[in-house]
């Protein structure tokens, strides 16, 4: 059975420092949701809240529609995923696994068959008798998992597991945890502060910045069309040009960036607030959005100055330079993409991949 | 081949003295528990004689006193350890002022000296003895229940410095796990921080015990009109002193000495080198399990008291009695025909050493061999000082 989410005007403080601010939002049932943001912006204390160790200052926390204030950890239909693991080292990795059930009396030939079952389910058949300090950092990791599924909950919470795992580790993780989440049919709420890995497993995503939820959808909304400056820089790589909105028909606007001609821009996210002529604004234009230009005089085009070049095999990152202003370039190495790095360089970008948005706090690199 | 230079003797001198400081004692009161003389002395070498463990086995108040001991050292375990681990878990889960606070309160009995706790232990429970108008029969004036709780003030204090040390090492995340997999809160800390305590709950156990048996000078408050093992053994040095004294610490050491060896075999036998070396030898393999090490020291243990029991040097003793016999007739003799006047104060002071009081009869000779407190002697010296 799966449960929906609903956290309702939910506030933590501590003391004088507010590290979840008046989070807003619902979770389906079966959705694999993803939270997205720097290291220390809240998403580990609004975890908690939802685990039950740490009650909102205000708000409410739902889950099926029931009130969870005054409930405890060990009475809420959810199991957490710490972001150390927290395996019991004195047991074995089958008692592990069985914990949940041996603190509900289940008896012990039902407990070691269950235990058995989950080690097949996370590959690790035969395994139950290990120590926990033999295993590698990726069968623990399956191991946590494991034990969490045995409590049979609802919800499952996952706090950056990935996080100590090597890259190649990770990566791999990813889609088991995702393969995982698919064959058991559960509620998904995952940490992190890796965009990689929020984009390539989540159903939705709600992105974080000190405290507060910048922006909820799905990886593909999130990346294409931020509604906020600090979404816009956080999540993938991003350029950033100051400018000042000319005209604005609700569809086509023009900005003038103090590069040349104003550029034309037709990607402003329509809940985003509106910009009108004469506000300032971000104008951002990812990396992989830049090309160099095929003709004189082509729209949105500018004249730019080669900085430095790195080599990647596939993509060459390129660092140009607009008027003082340092524009990173991503292009595919098939050849056709030759720059001459002692004469100027014209670039230019689609009108649908300028992203204009009210000025606002950059992630820092 | 070069000499070796002076230098390099001198770790070697350092540690024989270091040894000979520690172990010295304790040899050589071992080797006087088996001298038939009756002070506790390495020479004159009279006797080989086992009689003084029959002595200690037949010594009613000393038995009684270790009873005694015993019981208030199981008391004070069961009352200072739960109270030790409790301040512990208290202090690791408090903020750090609270901490730095409590912490300097909970150290404190250790800080005090053991008789001020004795007293005010006494004073403390006779004001409430008082006040409730109890009988002098009550628990407030019994000698058992009073040493438990004076004693447990300080040694509750010891064990929790040992649990705190361990308990530093705990990850807290471990017991939310465990409440999170739905565990409650007495199963999150009996399933997850006392197994991991384990160790540190021995090791305070054994302190905690060994601490309560040893302890004098609160004790010697606490324990009114009753006594333990060592308020017994502190009279004993006061009103006169026999080997059977010394039989008890060979009783003492090699209870020591066999638990020591114990439990070095076992952390030998677990280590992983041996484990590699014992894998493919199966005799050598139960030959040094610390079960068949135990077995061993048992049997030699066992007969060693049915050698103790059995063996009898009364032949031997009475052989030495006779000499000394002769030996004082021939003195009294001499003295009578030397220096007559010298001799009037010998009948009215007996050969009466300072520590061999209650039991020094005719036959029991003076503790120090140069005889400086015999009678003659004294004579001499109280003539000479007037
Ligand atoms: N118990 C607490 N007391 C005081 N501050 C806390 C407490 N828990 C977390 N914080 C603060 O709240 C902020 C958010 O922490 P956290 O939720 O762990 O961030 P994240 O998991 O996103 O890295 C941090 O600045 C942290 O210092
Ligand atoms: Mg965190």
């Amino acid at each position: 059975m799966t449960k929906e989410i609903s956290l309702e005007h939910v506030w933590v403080e501590f003391g004088e420092f507010t590290a979840v601010h008046k989070a807003n939002l619902n979770i389906a049932g079966g959705e694999f949701f993803s939270f997205l943001g720097p290291s220390g912006c809240g998403k580990t204390t609004l975890l908690r809240c939802i685990s039950g160790f740490q009650e909102p200052t205000r708000g409410k926390v739902k889950i099926g529609g029931q009130d969870m204030r005054g409930v405890g950890p060990n009475k809420r239909p959810t199991a957490l995923i710490f972001q150390n693991l927290a395996l019991f080292p004195l047991r074995s990795v089958a008692d592990n696994i069985a914990f949940p059930l041996e603190v509900r009396g289940v008896d012990k030939k039902t407990r070691r068959k269950r235990a058995d079952e989950l080690l097949e389910l996370i590959a690790l058949p035969g395994q139950g008798d290990k120590k926990v300090s033999e295993l590698s950092g990726g069968q623990k990791q399956r191991v946590a998992i494991a034990r969490a599924l045995a409590v049979e909950p609802d919800i499952l919470l996952l706090d950056e597991p990935l996080s100590a795992l090597d890259l190649k580790l990770r990566q791999h993780m990813r889609t088991e945890l995702r393969a995982i989440q698919k064959q058991v049919g559960l509620t998904f709420i995952y940490i992190t502060h890796d965009q990689g890995e929020a984009l390539t497993m989540s159903d939705r995503i709600a992105v974080m910045n000190k405290g507060k939820i910048e922006q909820i959808g799905d990886g593909k909304a999130i990346y294409d069309h931020p509604t906020t400056s600090f979404v816009a820089s956080f999540v993938g790589e991003n350029n950033v040009l100051d400018g000042t909105v000319l005209s604005n028909d609700g569809k086509v606007m023009k900005i003038d960036a103090g590069l040349g001609t104003p550029f034309t821009v037709e990607n402003h996210p329509a809940g985003g607030p509106a910009l009108a002529p004469g506000d300032a604004c971000h104008l951002f234009v990812r990396p992989e959005a830049l090309r160099l230009s095929k003709d004189d005089g082509a729209i949105n085009q500018f004249e730019t100055n080669f900085i430095t070049e790195e080599f990647e095999g596939n993509m060459r990152h390129i660092v140009m330079n607009a008027s003082g202003t340092d524009l990173k370039l991503s292009l595919i190495n098939d050849g056709t993409n030759a720059i001459d790095a002692n004469t100027p360089v014209k670039l230019d970008f689609a009108p649908e991949m300028g992203i204009a948005l009210k000025p606002g706090e950059l992630a820092s690199a | 081949m070069r000499m070796k230079s002076p230098t390099a003797l001198i770790p070697g001198l350092y540690l024989t003295l270091f040894f000979a400081y520690l172990f010295g004692p304790l040899i050589i009161m071992v080797i006087t528990a088996f001298n038939s003389s009756t002070f506790p002395r390495v020479s004159p070498w009279e006797c080989f004689t086992t009689d003084w463990f029959g002595k200690l086995a037949s010594d009613d108040k000393l038995l009684s006193g270790l009873g005694n001991s015993l019981l208030i050292g199981v008391g004070v375990v069961c009352v200072a350890i739960p109270i030790g681990l409790a301040a512990a878990i208290t202090l690791s889960q408090v903020g750090p002022k609270l901490r730095a606070a409590l912490y300097t309160i909970f150290i404190a009995p250790i800080l005090v000296p053991g008789v001020v706790i004795g007293l005010s232990t006494l004073i403390f429970w006779d004001r409430i003895g008082t006040l409730f108008n109890a009988p002098y029969e009550s628990f407030f004036y019994d000698g058992t229940f009073l040493t438990i709780f004076g004693q447990v003030t300080f040694i509750a204090a010891y064990s929790m410095l040992v649990f705190l040390s361990r308990i530093q090492r705990f990850d807290t995340t471990l017991t939310e796990a465990a409440l999170d997999m739905g565990a409650t809160p007495t199963q999150a800390f009996v399933k997850v921080l006392l197994p991991f305590m384990a160790p540190a709950i021995g090791s305070a156990t054994v302190l905690a015990f060994l601490a309560s048996l040893e302890n004098y000078n609160t004790t010697v408050f606490t324990i009114v009109s009753s006594s333990t093992f060592t308020t017994v053994l502190s009279s004993k040095v006061r009103y006169g002193l026999d080997p059977s004294i010394s039989a008890v610490a060979v009783i003492i050491i090699a209870i020591t000495l066999i638990g020591a060896i114990i439990y070095e075999c076992r952390n030998r036998y677990y280590t992983k080198g041996w484990a590699h070396v014992i894998a493919e030898r199966p005799a050598l393999k139960i030959a040094t399990h610390p079960g068949t090490v135990a077995v061993i020291l048992g049997v030699l243990t066992l007969a060693a008291v049915l050698f103790i029991q059995n063996h009898d040097s009364s032949v031997c003793t009475a052989q030495v009695l006779e000499e000394k016999r002769a030996l004082q007739q021939q003195l009294m003799e001499q003295q009578s025909i030397n220096t007559p006047q010298q001799a009037v104060p010998a009948p009215t002071m007996p050969n009466l050493g300072p520590l061999g009081g209650d039991e020094g009869g005719a036959s029991a000779p003076s503790p120090f061999g140069n005889n400086i407190f015999s009678p003659e002697n004294l004579g001499t010296s109280a003539r000479e000082g007037n």
